[in-house]
């Protein structure tokens, strides 16, 4: 029982809570057959009121009193004054179960259905729910019940946005005032109301929310009004282009599958058995409507007039970030080709809040295409040698270059000013975990606003020591500042050319792939994909990941080594059922298997979310292990891997698994490093 | 979690619960159950799914439960809480996901009681709790869940229902239960729980409302529903379950909050109660068993969190015909 001290009761107080049971259930008794035997006399329903008094939760008594009302007024005719006193009866029933629970679902939605009656009661209610609300400020029916009444009266939002103000002059620690007005103004911001533009309205929330957080930096009820202010201010509604591969002004190579005689180390060699490469394009948000008729190609390569552009994103969406198609190409004879893609032209790329992708844009790369000079060997691939360093010269980061696109349609002038004066004011509270927190976000904010080359990435050392603060003050959200310290890390790596050539190696066993590796580096998280799109190989191991969420963007990966981290399933894998690619997968030494609880079960597509069958071929034949391992069976279908590493897995430790593998797998060649059939 | 750890922090008295539970049931003339007799419906999926969890749900007559829940049943399909009570959507989805339990869904007319599901669903794609049209992402949540377990989630609009849901959410990332209103760890359940269950939680902004879960920890260990509130152990269930879902729990102490729930226990006669010394109910009872479940507390069964039933039991119904 909520709230209710645990103590044996004294005898005295038992007899009269037997005493209690015994009156109610009979009333309770009583009440039913007056249901059941549709009496709607003045004493039956009086019988239900005492019921409702004594328990408010007594549902099937609200819908009886909802009969009997329509009972009553089917009899009355057009009696004004009877109908309204038969209303005020119930009003008063309602009010009267409110003082005995004032969180009675039930109650309220009467309240609610008889004032729908056309009850012309209704400017009394805000008079009675004032006086609720000041009884408990908190109470959520009945904010909800406030929205209710406003609607009812038309009542305008600035009288309600004035009501919170008022509530929150009152006691500034009321996290459902603050999240009204967080509902009201951005209705407001949206409509363009009178005096509600952004640069003027939101430095003034800040000054407002200062004052509750200031106040007492403990106190959540303003933390999350304060992020949802920095997320108006630096975020803009329409649909941006982040980046693509092959990027602006690049060179590719393209061939057959096979190798290379010499491959040049300047450009990205792309081998393909289907004869296509993909192209990638990446947005600051999820969009829609990306097809051949948003998307024009102007390319010397036949064949790809009608492309097919697809979501890389969960089934069921027809919305995201990123979105690829396949161009065709000849690899028989060596050639050049240019190619350039325009978008923006003509509408319909649009964002889930329904902004369209409007500034046109456009790109030019080169594809050259190279013969083969043998063909492909079954060799493993190996993560310890065979990596050149990496040239300086190389053309592939121009993906690094942000586009000039980016911050062209924002008014950036005052959102710089606005978050400027907010770090100046929680630098003043950084001994506090909020204002730690909120420093680095602000900070984080700023740095990707800037675009002068000279103090751009100034920042990043100051953010990962608040987040390593942090790590130490609040031990018990620990993960969730290490989550955010490995995404700024990730940001400052790729923020310039310099930082990330570090990282980056040619493997020259297999075509000079492009390697990035960021092994040991005690990641948690992946982060700042969309400049990676032109790596081919990936080395994440001997790190905390627990999930691949993100890398379904690097659409180039063949070869990807997570051994060594914290995978606790296969649907943690999903999102490399994307990487058409992939070829060479490292899983060993993770926790798959271990756990009885799968945190990323509802992540993936299958039949638990209604949204994936297991309705191909091994699935119909084998239906026992697809139930078995059915988180397995859905990523490895989708892959088709040579070379793959489970080993120190809990999972992989018996050989009903290896079986089930190399039938999903028929492609694999090397598992776990022995050569399959020799 | 290590042995060593669970002996300081004192153990499960899982014997004592499952007895208290058994009892609860036969205390039908005291005042509380007399008050919670319309409700008889979820305590008997409450206590039920709580002795499954616990490996004891051998120790009930099948039988008598399973014929008791279908005198509940109406002719319009719903089921009430109680013998005599009206049909309600809340102990619809509780009398099915007890048939699930003793894997008898099939002594359902299992169209009938997807027609009046389906039937509570409004053009906009919310649902009804019943013909009295209350509404709440409550009931999408259960219609969903109910629709899944049944396998006909064909009979209702899901894209439309998706769309409702995602109309509720804040932007403090969590959702309410009507558009605009207060996100409330209960609510996220449900609207995260119907989202997971239909393949949607691409919709829901994982690491905002993520870092408004994670915060529902205070200094106890325990959760609480929303910002500034007492922490309670029936939020152990909303707040964790969902950050599973979103695949954010590893941004909570784990330890921490294996302590507070067992430190909610009665130790002499069974139960757990929403605070440490407060009186136990069926109610924390099942939350905080099944959030000792979510946090892999050895000798408790695992729990779906979307679907609030044992793993195997899902399994069941998923993976077989
Ligand atoms: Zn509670």
């Amino acid at each position: 029982m909520h709230g209710r001290p645990r103590k044996a009761s004294k005898p005295e107080e038992e007899a009269a809570s037997d005493a209690k049971a015994t009156k109610l259930r009979s009333l309770q008794s009583q009440f039913m057959a007056n249901h059941h035997d549709k009496i709607y006399t003045n004493e039956a329903i009086e019988l239900s009121t005492k019921l409702l008094e004594i328990n408010p939760e007594a549902y099937t008594a609200w819908n009886y009193r909802k009969l009997a009302v329509e009972d009553r007024l089917s009899r009355i005719e057009s009696d004004q004054n009877l109908v309204k006193s038969i209303l005020d009866e119930e009003l008063n029933v309602v009010e009267s179960a409110l003082r005995q629970n004032f969180k009675s679902y039930g109650a309220w939605h009467h309240r609610k259905w008889v004032l729908s009656k056309g009850h012309s009661s209704i400017g009394n209610e805000l008079r009675l729910l004032d006086k609720f609300q000041r009884l408990d400020s908190r109470n959520f029916h009945a904010w909800n019940y406030r929205r209710f009444v406003v609607e009812l009266t038309n009542r305008s939002e600035q009288d309600e946005l004035q009501y919170t103000d008022d509530m929150i002059s009152n006691n500034f620690s009321n996290y459902s005032a603050w999240h009204n007005r967080s509902v009201l103004l951005s209705s407001l911001l949206a409509r363009n109301a009178d005096g509600f533009i952004p640069n003027k309205k939101i430095p003034e929330e800040y000054d407002l929310i200062h004052n509750a957080i200031f106040t007492d930096p403990d106190d959540q009820s303003g933390w999350f009004y304060h992020l949802w202010l920095l997320d108006q201010t630096v975020n803009v509604e329409t649909p941006l282009l982040t980046s693509s591969w092959p990027s602006h002004g690049s060179s590719i190579i393209l061939s057959g599958p096979g190798y290379l005689n010499g491959s040049s180390s300047n450009f990205t060699t792309f081998c393909s058995e289907s004869d296509s490469f993909p192209l990638i394009l990446y947005f600051d948000q999820a969009v829609g409507g990306v097809s051949s008729s948003t998307v024009t190609i102007d390319a010397e390569l036949k064949g790809n007039e009608d492309l097919v552009w697809e979501p890389v994103s969960n089934k069921n969406s027809q919305i995201s970030c990123v979105w690829v198609a396949r161009l065709k190409y000849f690899s028989s004879k060596p050639c050049e080709y240019k190619v350039k893609v325009r978008l923006g032209n003509s509408p319909g790329i649009v964002s889930s809040r329904g902004c369209t992708f409007s500034a046109p844009y456009e790109f030019v790369f080169t594809a050259h295409v190279h013969e083969i000079v043998k063909d492909s060997q079954e060799g493993t691939v190996s993560w310890t040698d065979g990596f050149d360093i990496w040239d300086a010269q190389s053309k592939d980061l121009n993906p690094l270059v942000i586009l000039d696109q980016l911050n062209a349609e924002m008014d950036v002038k005052w959102r710089e000013a606005a978050i400027l004066e907010e770090v100046k004011c929680f630098r003043l509270l950084s001994d506090s975990k909020i204002g730690k927190l909120s420093l680095a976000r602000l900070l984080m904010a700023y740095e990707a606003m800037i675009s002068d080359a000279a103090v751009k990435g100034i920042h990043y050392e100051e953010i990962l020591q608040l987040y390593n603060d942090l790590m130490a003050l609040d031990s018990s959200h620990y993960q969730y500042y290490k989550d955010a310290h490995s995404l700024v890390f990730l940001h400052k790596v790729t923020s310039s050319t310099e930082s990330l050539s570090r990282h980056l190696f040619r493997y020259r066993d297999v075509n000079n792939l492009v390697c990035l590796r960021l092994n040991n580096l005690s990641l948690s998280r992946i982060a700042s994909v969309e400049k990676l799109l032109f790596i081919q190989m990936l080395d994440l191991s001997h790190n905390e990941l627990h999930s691949t969420e993100g890398l379904e963007a690097m659409q180039l990966l063949s070869c990807l080594n997570l051994s060594h981290n914290r995978i606790r399933s296969f649907s943690a894998l999903d999102s490399l059922r994307h990487l058409k690619q992939l070829r060479v997968l490292d899983v060993s030494h993770n926790h798959i298997g271990k756990h009885s609880v799968d945190t990323t079960r509802y992540l993936c597509a299958s039949p638990l979310s209604n949204s994936e069958w297991i309705q191909d071929d091994v699935g119909r034949q084998k239906p026992g292990m697809g139930t078995k391992y059915w988180d397995a069976y859905f990523v490895l279908r989708d892959l088709n891997l040579k070379q793959f590493n489970i080993a120190g897995n809990i999972i992989a430790g018996d050989d009903e698994f290896n079986s089930f593998v190399l039938q999903v797998v028929p492609t694999l060649v090397w598992l776990d490093g022995q050569k399959l059939g020799s | 979690m290590s042995s060593t750890s669970s002996n300081q922090m004192g153990q499960l008295v899982a014997d004592k619960h499952v007895r208290y539970i058994l009892m609860a049931e036969k205390k039908k003339e005291s005042f509380e159950s007399v008050v919670m007799d319309h409700l008889r419906m979820n305590g008997a999926y409450w206590g039920l799914t709580t002795l499954d969890l616990l490996d004891k749900l051998g120790t009930v007559s099948e039988d008598e439960v399973v014929s008791w829940i279908m005198t509940c049943q109406h002719e319009s399909g719903g089921f009430a809480g109680n013998v005599g009570h009206d049909p309600h959507i809340l102990y619809t989805l509780s009398a099915v996901q007890i048939l699930a339990l003793f894997d008898k869904i099939n002594i359902l007319d299992v169209g009938k009681v997807s027609s009046y599901v389906a039937g509570l669903q409004n053009k906009d794609g919310s649902f009804s709790g019943d013909m009295w049209g209350e509404i709440d992402t409550r009931f999408s949540y259960i219609a969903i869940c109910c629709l899944s377990i049944l396998k006909t989630l064909d009979k209702i609009n899901v894209e439309k229902a998706v769309d409702y849901i995602v109309s509720c959410k804040n932007l403090d990332g969590g959702f309410g239960c009507t558009p605009g209103a207060e996100s409330h760890a209960g609510q996220i359940f449900c609207c995260v729980g119907a989202l997971a269950l239909t393949g949607s939680l691409h919709r829901v902004d994982k690491d905002l409302l993520g870092w408004w879960l994670c915060e529902r920890q205070g200094k106890s260990g325990g959760l609480n529903g929303r910002p500034e509130k007492l922490p309670d152990v029936c939020y152990s269930w909303w707040v964790l379950s969902s950050l599973i879902m979103i695949d954010r729990v590893h941004w909570i102490d784990k330890e921490k909050l294996v302590k507070f729930i067992l430190d909610c226990q009665d130790l002499d006669n069974g139960g757990i109660s929403d605070r440490p010394d407060d009186a136990v109910d069926i109610f924390h009872t099942y939350f905080g068993v099944a959030g000792l479940s979510l946090l892999e507390y050895p000798g408790v069964k695992a729990i779906d969190p979307a679907y609030a039933l044992p793993v195997d039991v899902v399994n069941r119904i998923i993976f077989t015909k």
